[in-house]
């Protein structure tokens, strides 16, 4: 309306559009559930994937076959080589037995386990769950199961559209009944770490086993069954702390699944078309096997990702892929952040431009001296050294304190009530609850004397010695005897109101001791 | 309603409330859910079929399995008794004396008698049986009758001056107050403290001695060692059962105070009793 229009105002065509974008544009909304959408891997073959067979093959033959390796230890202890005792509060592993008031060697182990997963994340990334993790290996272990009965990936896409044919029923049903003798199985495995394998397994099937071995394995075999054959990936990514926890453990010199776009871009398949429009492809021809093979769905072509564990198939892939079209392999490759970053640097001449891959390769089609390839050494550097030598120390402290750990303890507690005993003709008697440990699985006969206390002498209930400076107490193998001592000293040795004296435990035969230093108490003097 | 609305973002039909703008989805339950919320119908079915579940008039009905956890605690303390079987049965046919030499025996009736000793005896003799004035000290080595496991055993079985027990152990000192002057009383008290090696009037030991040989050894004994058959105390150790100075003595002369101890036979059973003697032995002072 140009009666409305004053004098030195605009026209609304010369108002500028800012370029400003609501973070939560309407058009950009999307619902905060989305629903899983399947994923069928496809069998990758490649070094990688030779190596997860490996690593299976080992881990899961540890698993089954650690609680059957017997360990002789004489006539008095298990023979079971790797043993959970929960009902005696004994754990054996091989040459070693722990009693409960050593767990701190667990501890040290797990600190361990800690300190070594921190070195080999920031040396190698998720290595753990690429490789080890029980969720990956049973994954992978239940994949193996689902190909050989239902195809691989195409034919298992085109039996999940299919109608419920009698066909698709049966391997259906064999599939699942499959997956779950494997879960009864690792169930199964899991309960002879607690009791004597052969006889448990005995047991096992003709029901006499314990109530909470048979809970044990149904619990297993529906997690295994549940997380191995139905929820898979999502366990990884929205059940496990691990993916969230990754990042503090990387840097930029950490050996990750990379794609390395300086080479691979621009993706495509008509490298003369391009050509003819003065565009050079990289080595990416857009096939989608890093894709089809990926146990998680995910396209590492889109950088790193919280759901990417690193199983390193997609280098397999890829590789394969790269062989056949005769190029280098390695366009998927193990690589760090700062070589990528360099590369990347050479490809887009420092960020100027897109990606050209003709820059890292010199006329000859071999790469440029310049672009970094993968270099093992990058796994010695400060951080990982830190890492290796706090991981060394302690496991060299653990080993030192199970090469000088005692086998025979004395533990002494004073009477709280009464303090002491006024004897008919003036003496003072203490009473203690000694506690004596013979910690090896063979009986042994242990010297229980007295230092230090003048005059004093002792006697037990039940050991039927008499009153010395000295009593020898037979201990039954692997087992703690607790035993009442009565120490007298007469009055006229009696100094002041406490007396520090010692307890001393030997065996003759081996000249191991343990010595307590304990008090003795009586009247104040009047 | 006949207008169906459906939300754009999600694609789904909503339930047609609408508040400030605000609609309501109507998804159905989740899955998982729904099967939780079937089998847990099925399985309240089962519980309602096996177990006692609809109240009635008088009790509730009593489900397939007759379970009942009136029952269930008669079972657990059966298995209880079950478990500690052999042993009691053991220990009632082992004579006192004897349970000491079998190392198992010993192990369960030093738990069993110092459970029971926590029950019945710590209100007098205290929770460590240090006793107290008037209540023997039962970890030392005096005993007024006796510290032998068997003399032991005896006295917890029919105790001390209980009137309703026939076989009580039973002594009383006269109140001498009635029969000496009280001269006599301050001098055999001193007497009596300087015994135990406790210094007293020197002047007053001498006739004092001579009251005690007349009035007091027949009980206490000629150099006053005590007798454990009448439960007179031995004099001239360290140990005083009262107050053991020159005052308390002659209090205890004029007019004696004398513990009762209940018997325990008929109350606990012979098997307890045997354990608490084992364990009363086991303490330190048994003969």
């Amino acid at each position: 309306m140009n009666t409305h229009t004053r004098q030195n105002e605009v026209a609304a065509e010369d108002i500028e559009r800012l370029d400003a974008d609501p973070v939560n544009a309407a058009w950009k909304r999307k619902p905060l559930y989305e629903a899983r959408k399947k994923i069928f891997p496809k069998r990758a073959s490649g070094r990688f994937r030779q190596f997860k067979w490996l690593v299976m093959i080992i881990t899961l033959g540890i698993y089954y076959i650690t609680p059957w390796l017997r360990w002789d230890r004489g006539p008095f202890a298990p023979d079971q080589a790797v043993l959970v005792d929960l009902a005696n509060r004994r754990f054996y592993f091989f040459f070693i037995e722990i009693w409960p008031q050593e767990f701190f060697f667990v501890a040290g182990l797990l600190v361990m386990a800690g300190f070594g997963l921190f070195l080999i994340t920031s040396a190698v990334g998720r290595a753990w769950c690429g490789y080890t993790c029980p969720q990956t290996v049973w994954v992978d272990l239940y994949l193996v199961v689902e190909r050989a009965i239902e195809g691989d990936r195409n034919a298992r896409m085109k039996l999940e559209s299919a109608p419920w044919t009698f066909d698709k029923v049966w391997k259906r049903v064999s599939k699942h009944a499959i997956w779950l003798l494997i879960g009864v199985a690792t169930g199964g495995a899991w309960i002879f770490y607690f009791a004597d394998a052969p006889t448990l397994l005995h047991n096992f099937f003709v029901g006499n086993a314990p109530a909470v071995a048979y809970m044990t394995v149904g619990i297993l075999t529906a997690t295994t069954y549940l997380f191995g054959g139905l929820m898979r990936e999502q366990v990884c990514t929205y059940m496990c702390p691990w993916p969230r926890i990754q990042a503090a453990m990387l840097d930029e010199n950490s050996l990750v699944v990379t794609y390395n776009d300086w080479r691979g871009e621009p993706r495509g398949k008509h490298a003369k078309k391009a050509a003819a429009q003065g565009v050079s492809l990289g080595d990416c021809v857009d096939c989608n096997a890093c894709v089809a093979v990926c146990p998680m769905g995910i396209d590492i072509r889109d950088g790193q990702q919280l759901e990417c564990i690193t199983c390193a198939l997609c280098i397999d892939a890829c590789d394969g892929v790269m062989d056949k079209l005769g190029r280098d392999r390695g366009l998927i490759a193990y690589a760090t952040l700062a070589d990528y970053e360099q590369n990347m640097a050479i490809a887009t001449g420092g960020g100027t431009h897109a990606i050209d891959p003709e820059k890292v390769r010199d006329p000859d089609g071999h790469f440029h001296d310049k672009v970094k390839h993968f270099d093992w050494k990058v796994i010695f550097r400060l951080r990982t050294m830190v890492y290796m030598t706090v991981w060394a120390v302690i496991g060299l402290a653990l080993l030192v304190a199970l090469l000088s750990r005692d086998r025979l303890e004395l533990n002494v507690l004073h009477d709280r009530n009464p303090q002491y005993v006024l004897q008919s003709n003036g003496d003072i008697q203490n009473g203690f609850t000694v506690k004596l440990l013979n910690m090896i699985p063979e009986p042994r006969v242990i010297f229980l004397s007295i230092e230090g206390l003048p005059g004093a002498t002792m006697t037990a209930p039940g050991v039927n010695q008499p009153a010395g400076t000295s009593l020898a107490i037979s201990v039954e193998p692997d087992r703690l005897r607790e035993i009442k001592l009565h120490v007298t000293q007469p009055k006229e040795y009696i100094e002041g109101a406490v007396a520090k004296f010692r307890l001393v435990a030997e065996d003759k035969s081996s000249t191991e001791r343990d010595v307590y230093v304990a008090n003795f108490n009586a009247p104040e003097a009047r | 309603m006949s207008d169906k609305h459906v939300d754009e973002v999600s694609g789904v039909e909503t339930t047609g409330h609408v508040w400030d703008g605000i609609r309501e989805l109507n998804n159905p339950l989740p899955r998982w859910w729904l099967w939780t919320f079937y089998a847990t119908i099925i399985w309240a079915i089962g519980y309602m079929v096996l177990y006692p579940a609809i109240p009635m008039i008088s009790g509730a009905t009593k489900g397939v399995l007759g379970y009942s956890s009136r029952q269930e605690v008669a079972e657990n303390l059966a298995d209880a008794k079950a478990a500690q079987g052999t042993f009691v049965e053991q220990i009632a046919a082992t004579p006192v004396e004897e349970i000491e030499a079998n190392p198992e025996l010993l192990q369960f009736a030093m738990a069993g008698g110092a459970a029971a000793f926590k029950v019945n005896c710590i209100q007098c003799h205290g929770s460590g049986a240090q006793g107290s004035e008037g209540y023997p000290n039962l970890n030392d080595d005096d005993w007024l009758w006796g510290g032998s496991i068997d003399e032991v055993y005896q006295t917890i079985t029919h105790g001390i001056r209980d009137p309703q027990d026939d076989d009580a152990r039973f002594s009383e000192m006269p109140a001498f107050g009635e029969m000496l002057e009280p001269e006599q009383i301050r001098e055999v008290a001193a007497y009596v403290i300087s015994l135990s090696g406790t210094p007293s009037d020197a002047a007053l030991v001498e006739p004092g001695k001579v009251v005690f040989e007349e009035n007091c050894a027949s009980c206490h004994g000629e150099t006053a060692q005590g007798d454990k058959d009448f439960g007179a105390p031995n004099l001239a150790d360290a140990i005083w059962l009262y107050e053991g100075d020159e005052a308390g003595v002659a209090a205890q002369v004029r007019q004696p105070q004398h513990g009762v101890m209940p018997a325990w036979g008929a109350r606990l059973g012979d098997t307890t009793v045997k354990q608490l003697a084992v364990f009363v032995h086991s303490l330190g002072g048994g003969q």
